[in-house]
């Protein structure tokens, strides 16, 4: 079974061509789309059968003995490239092969990819019923998405991880402009592609890096190479803690953090469903997978670790911040899913990698939820999507409410529930681990409070209240239907029961955590390596965190259930703080001003036009002008010439006739033409030798 | 007892005598004659060796000595009347015709 | 006057060392008159007197043949010559002029130095000259003649400087004659 790992990636892509390709060549040939119930079977039904497999490979995978659960296969090579020198001076051969590992973190990621996708697909199914034009463009695209997300996940070398990378950033692109007559659609679409880009400059400089160090890109032998290379984690600056670094970057392009977040919430201008499968569920956890994939390197550079943990909170402490005053409903839950980013970021940053990807698996199952259910509001009301225009839609959309209110309390960690066990155990971790900190941990807690009042919030100003609805709308407001409230169902089931998968260390085995185990042995502690530490102190955290979530909750019902006026006041009150956290800081207007316009600018700077203009100037003045002046010149030289000849070289010719002058004139003297003088010479000349010859010794 | 060094000596001072002579007096005769003064003085050298190595050598070569100054006092003397009859004195410090 | 015996005031060793220092210091003191002397016919006079002086020296060698040879050819020849030219050439201006040049202090110096510097010569290696102890008896007991011996040496082992003086001796004559004639 397990050699069949292929087909998972494969069906969906069957799905693409098929309800792709079917799709332009019955509209080519007849203008008519395809009809819908042939294009919904191909979708689903090819996520379906991934699920399947994905299940029974996972199976297969639990069969084999805990610490070979690691099946390689290899599809086809795919590039034979030359031999590059790495840096310990071998010859490695560029050799990239298209293949696909399962081992215990990609079996819980494709479980979770066709899960959550295959029941996203089904609400497709009701959500775009109203679509006409496009819709089998979409299933082609979101079939293309999970082709591209589970190559990613499954792939084996991170060449091919890259694929699945690029791929689900073209799809996102693709899905969030799906709505093509909308220019806003269009701009966020690019947006989000060219802010994912930036990230992806650094995961290939990145790669780059690791293959002339390691001399591959297969996981397997990089993670053998690291292991080998640096035994111990570098305590300086060194090549991992660059790799560590550039790959960080391509992550947070790809996962939303700072800085490259802010495609994120323009993001929300596709469709719903989008926004739950790859904005909340999938393509956002790719950095976060790449990251605990990549934990060999990670665990060896603590200085990255650091920059990971405080990047990852401070995301998740400005999500938080701005999406506490966000009307959107969509956007709430955007900030909400940078935000519990940040935390999956800053479990990885700790060195707890499995804590990080069992919040991964639970956050797919509530914030997909989540949006599943704010987009069934918005299909009941007409595509509005201004909390302000909601309230009191409890009577009306009681499935919706029920299994958003599941999810909101466990977003908000409230005991019980799948969000309260894995952010807890991030809590945890990030307080008593070697590289946690108390202040990471408070930052921790904060935000846990924060994440808890804007998410009841978002539930009372939606759910509960007086009913603020337009009227036109008010009339047609009715629940959704099944084959969009049936998953919501599945989805909440799994957001109460998924938690008990990772218990917390005084109550339970974590079950999730051992069995994760294998797939960070090469990291240097092996992953969330059990922490010494008092199980007296984790319930005290724990009661702390649930206090303040409590907390969170009883506020938004004060602010935002009892006393609504309060609110308005405390918004008069504090009205500029409240513009600029309600303009997220201004951070899009900067990057707008800095990189955007500001870019036009340099470009109308440099473009051709200037060139032309440049070149002329040059011309003109600088080459004319040396012609022009090269009889000045000349004239010039000789000049200098003229000088130096009469200054200098005369100068010293003459100095040295009048050197051997004077020298003349002093030996004149000698020859004074007196006979007697020379015969007094000739005298002391006779005594000096006879001095000599008495001076040597008679 | 006279020994040799006693003529030795003796004729060093007549020979230092005669230097001082040439070497100071402008008369050029006196300075010519100074100079008689020395290769007499270099004969009592011979003549006393001669006289203590009982060998008539050094007497033969003082008879060569003499023969030699006479001549070399004739022409020097030649000279004298020549440089005379030009220049009108017999001082030497006058005559500097190569004077550089 | 001390009452000596006779026999010591003649005894050769005695009368040779009186008429030796007799004989130096007439000498010396006529060769510093001559150097010093103002008057060149003076001077003339002083040098034939410490030539004389040095003929009788000549004579307490035992030279006679070299003796007599210096007072006829240089006093008798040398110095009339130096007579006659004196005469010919200094005898208007000579009392008042200075006698010595400017370098007069440092060629004194110099003769000083070159006196002390030879007799310290002479007397340093003096154990050198004394190569025989001669006894006057080899003298005493010569049988031939000073000038016997002189002359069979001058013209047999001798012969050919003999000659070359003679030549010399024309040379110097015709070379007289020529210098002193009125246009060559």
């Amino acid at each position: 079974m397990l050699n069949y790992i292929w087909l998972i990636p494969l069906f969906p892509l069957l799905g693409f061509i098929l309800n792709g390709g079917f799709g332009l060549w019955k509209v080519a040939r007849t203008g008519n789309r395809p009809a819908k119930p042939f294009v919904y079977c191909v979708a689903c039904g090819s996520i379906l059968f991934s699920l399947l497999l994905s299940l029974s490979c996972f199976w297969a995978l639990l069969q084999l003995d805990p610490d070979a659960r690691i099946w390689e296969i290899e599809i086809f090579s795919w590039i034979h490239g030359p031999a590059i020198q790495t840096v310990t001076g071998d010859l490695a051969n560029f050799h990239i092969s298209w293949g696909f590992q399962l081992d215990p973190l990609s079996a819980v990621m494709i479980l979770v990819v066709t899960g959550v996708g295959f029941l996203i697909h089904v609400y497709s199914i009701g959500y775009m019923a109203e679509e006409e034009e496009g819709f089998y463009r979409f299933f082609a695209y979101m079939n293309l998405f999970m082709f591209m997300m589970l190559t990613l996940v499954l792939a084996n070398n991170y060449l091919l991880m890259f694929v699945g990378w690029e791929g689900v950033g073209l799809c996102s692109y693709l899905l969030i402009g799906y709505y093509i007559h909308k220019k806003s659609a269009g701009d966020a679409a690019k947006k989000a592609f060219v802010v994912n880009r930036i990230g992806d400059f650094g995961f290939i400089i990145g790669m780059l890096m690791i293959f002339t160090y390691f001399g591959s890109l297969d996981f397997t032998e990089v993670f053998q190479g690291v292991e080998e290379m640096f035994p111990t984690p570098e305590t300086f600056w060194g090549p991992l803690c660059w790799i560590a670094l550039l790959l960080f970057i391509g992550a947070a392009g790809k996962s939303a953090q700072i800085p490259l977040y802010v495609w994120l919430p323009d993001a929300m201008e596709g469709p719903t469903p989008v926004s739950a499968l790859i904005h909340a569920a999938t393509m956002v956890t790719a950095g976060v997978y790449m990251v605990a994939r990549s934990s060999a390197i990670y665990s060896r550079a603590p200085d990255v670790l650091l920059i990971v943990v405080v990047v990852g909170l401070g995301t998740a402490l400005l999500a938080a911040s701005i999406a506490m005053f966000q009307q959107d409903i969509k956007r709430v839950l955007a900030y909400s899913t940078v935000s519990q980013l940040g935390y999956m970021f800053a479990a990885l940053g700790v060195g707890a990698a499995a804590a990080g990807i069992f919040h991964l698996m639970t956050h797919a199952f509530f914030k997909a939820l989540l949006f599943l259910g704010s987009g069934s509001v918005i299909a009941a009301l007409h595509h509005e999507q201004d909390m302000r225009k909601m309230g009191g839609l409890k009577k009306y959309l009681p499935r919706t409410w029920w299994t958003m209110g599941i999810a909101t309390l466990a977003i908000a960690g409230v005991p019980g529930l799948a969000g309260f066990f894995s952010k807890d155990e991030i809590l945890w971790r990030s307080f008593s681990n070697p590289e946690g900190h108390a202040v990471f941990w408070l930052v921790g807690v904060l935000v846990a409070g924060m994440t808890a009042f804007y998410m009841m919030r978002m539930m009372f100003l939606t759910f509960h209240g007086e009913e603020r609805l337009s009227p036109e709308v008010a009339s047609h407001v009715h629940e959704s239907p099944s084959v969009m409230t049936v998953p919501l169902v599945i989805l909440a089931v799994g957001s109460v029961f998924a938690g008990y998968l990772g218990l917390p260390a005084w109550l339970g085995p974590n079950v999730f955590e051992h069995f994760l185990e294998p797939a960070f042995e090469t990291s240097y502690h092996g992953a969330g390596a059990s922490v010494q530490a008092a199980h007296s102190t984790e319930i005290l955290l724990t009661l702390v965190s649930v206090a303040l979530a409590g907390l969170g909750i009883y506020l938004a019902y004060h602010f935002f259930l009892k006393h609504k006026e309060k609110a308005a006041q405390l918004r008069e009150r504090f009205s500029g703080l409240h513009q600029v956290i309600y303009n997220k800081y201004y951070v899009d207007e900067a990057y707008d001003v800095l990189f955007v316009s500001g870019g036009t600018g340099w470009g109308r700077f440099f473009g051709a036009k200037n060139w032309g203009r440049f070149l002329s100037a040059f011309d003109n003045n600088v080459v004319d002008g040396a012609v022009n002046n090269s009889a000045a010149m000349t004239k010039f030289l000789a000049w200098g010439s003229g000088k130096v000849d009469i200054h200098l070289v005369d100068r010293i010719v003459n100095l040295v006739a009048e050197m051997f002058e004077s020298l003349s004139k002093v030996l004149k003297k000698i020859q004074t033409g007196l006979v007697q003088r020379y015969a007094l010479f000739f005298v002391i000349g006779i005594i000096l030798v006879i001095s000599f010859y008495l001076y040597m010794g008679v | 007892m006279v020994d040799i060094t006693h003529y030795l000596v003796l004729s060093t001072i007549v020979f230092s005598i005669g230097v001082v002579g040439v070497l100071t007096r402008r008369n050029v005769i006196i300075i010519l004659m100074s100079i008689e003064l020395m290769l007499n003085s270099v004969n009592l050298n011979l003549v006393a060796f001669s006289d203590q190595l009982q060998d008539p050598s050094g007497q033969v070569f003082a008879i060569f000595v003499i023969t030699v100054a006479a001549a070399e006092a004739a022409v020097g003397l030649g000279i004298i009347i020549a440089l005379f009859r030009n220049k009108e004195t017999v001082n030497v410090d006058e005559i500097d015709l190569m004077r550089g | 006057m001390k009452a000596r015996p006779l026999y010591l005031l003649i005894s050769p060793f005695a009368m040779e060392a009186t008429l030796f220092y007799i004989l130096a210091t007439m000498l010396v003191v006529f060769a510093i008159l001559t150097v010093t002397a103002a008057n060149p016919v003076r001077s003339a006079v002083y040098l034939i007197s410490a030539l004389l002086g040095m003929a009788g020296l000549f004579f307490l060698l035992q030279a006679e043949f070299v003796g007599a040879v210096q007072i006829l050819v240089y006093v008798g020849g040398i110095m009339v010559l130096f007579l006659f030219v004196i005469m010919l050439v200094s005898v208007r201006e000579v009392e008042t002029q200075r006698r010595a040049n400017r370098q007069w202090k440092t060629a004194l110096v110099l003769g000083i130095v070159l006196s002390f510097e030879l007799v310290y010569f002479v007397v340093q290696g003096a154990d050198v000259f004394r190569i025989d102890t001669i006894s006057q008896d080899l003298i005493i007991e010569s049988q031939t003649l000073n000038t016997e011996t002189v002359a069979g040496l001058l013209y047999s082992t001798y012969l050919l400087p003999f000659e070359i003086a003679s030549v010399l001796l024309l040379v110097a004559m015709i070379a007289a004659v020529v210098l002193t004639q009125k246009q060559l």
